[in-house]
């Protein structure tokens, strides 16, 4: 697996920390799936205090944090964002979404490159969540980003993969490159799909938390990123048109 | 003197940053910003406030 600035995680799955049905939920799914990687935002604190309890479970959870900037649409926005999670979560890694696109949740790219830069240059680790556009994934590796996380589909759709064949373009233009589907994954086999072409890792978050029965469906995609992972390893077969014979033709008796 | 905080309208007694984090109660795990610009822990005390002054206070949340 290759490793994420410097970092060899544990295992494939990015788990968010999102609409769980409860905490103790949340907790049981993580442990099921395996995940190496929790996501995690920041929003106003109240008088309550909602962020401190949210803390100390997140860091009882034992994974490394990906703090994002979800929900900023301008440049200045998500790098002040990043600034504050950096204090928060003591981390400079950060998920850098920049939203371009009200109902697609697509990120605005230009804006996406900008911040991407200024934040390299600004010490963070950046994990860019873009399309699967080649040239901007180039120039995200030039703005200083060592990590490319393109979308899957839009977030939230549990579409699976919409572009298979973009992303294993991108998988094959970026061989070094650590690389993470990120967002619109509903199903086990889509997680294990992206997998099987290579993919370092997948982010998935409505997947589980709106499952049925969350803690189920993350042990079954912790299944299925881990058969995606080896299916890759071992070298599947190319799919062809015709029909091939698996049983031997040589040595079939005249009957 | 009335500041923003948190998108409402607050009176507050306190005249810097920090001091209006102790006002509140805020004191757990938090980031702040004033007038859209991030104000890091270590220079809140010296960060004095002034009427009218945007101030949010983030704290960790549920992501995806």
């Amino acid at each position: 697996m290759r490793a994420f600035y410097g970092t060899e995680l544990s295992g494939p799955l990015m788990l968010g920390t999102a609409q769980y049905p409860s905490p103790a939920i949340l907790q049981a799914a993580f442990e099921q799936s395996r995940a190496s990687v929790a996501t995690v935002s920041l929003r106003r604190e109240g008088a309550g205090g909602a962020g401190q309890s949210f803390w100390s479970i997140i860091r009882d959870l034992g994974v490394a944090i990906l703090p994002n900037t979800a929900g900023c649409h301008s440049v200045k926005e998500a790098v002040t964002t990043a600034h504050m999670a950096r204090e928060v979560f003591d981390t400079d890694w950060i998920k850098l979404e920049v939203i371009g696109h009200t109902d697609s949740l697509q990120p605005d790219v230009f804006a996406l490159v900008e911040a991407a830069r200024v934040l390299s240059e600004d010490g963070f680790k950046v994990f860019p969540y873009t399309t699967e556009d080649l040239i901007v994934g180039e120039r995200l590796l030039a703005a200083g980003c060592e990590v490319l996380m393109p979308w899957g589909a839009p977030i939230g759709s549990g579409r699976g993969l919409a572009n298979p064949y973009a992303l294993r373009a991108m998988r094959a233009e970026f061989p070094d490159v650590p690389l993470v589907i990120d967002a619109g994954l509903g199903l086990p086999s889509h997680a294990a799909e992206a997998m099987e072409l290579g993919y370092d890792a997948v982010l998935l978050n409505t997947a589980v938390a709106k499952a049925g029965d969350p803690v189920a469906m993350a042990r079954a995609m912790a299944r299925a990123v881990e058969a995606g992972q080896l299916a890759y390893a071992a070298g599947p077969i190319e799919p062809r048109d015709m029909a091939e014979p698996s049983t031997p033709v040589i040595g079939k008796a005249f009957l | 003197m009335i500041i923003i905080l948190n998108g409402e309208r607050s009176e507050v007694k306190a005249t810097d940053l920090a001091g209006l984090l102790v006002e509140r109660g805020l004191t757990g795990r938090v980031a702040t910003a004033v007038n859209e610009v991030f104000v890091p822990a270590t220079a809140r005390a010296a960060h004095a406030l002034a009427d009218g002054d945007r101030v949010e206070v983030l704290a960790p949340m549920q992501g995806g």
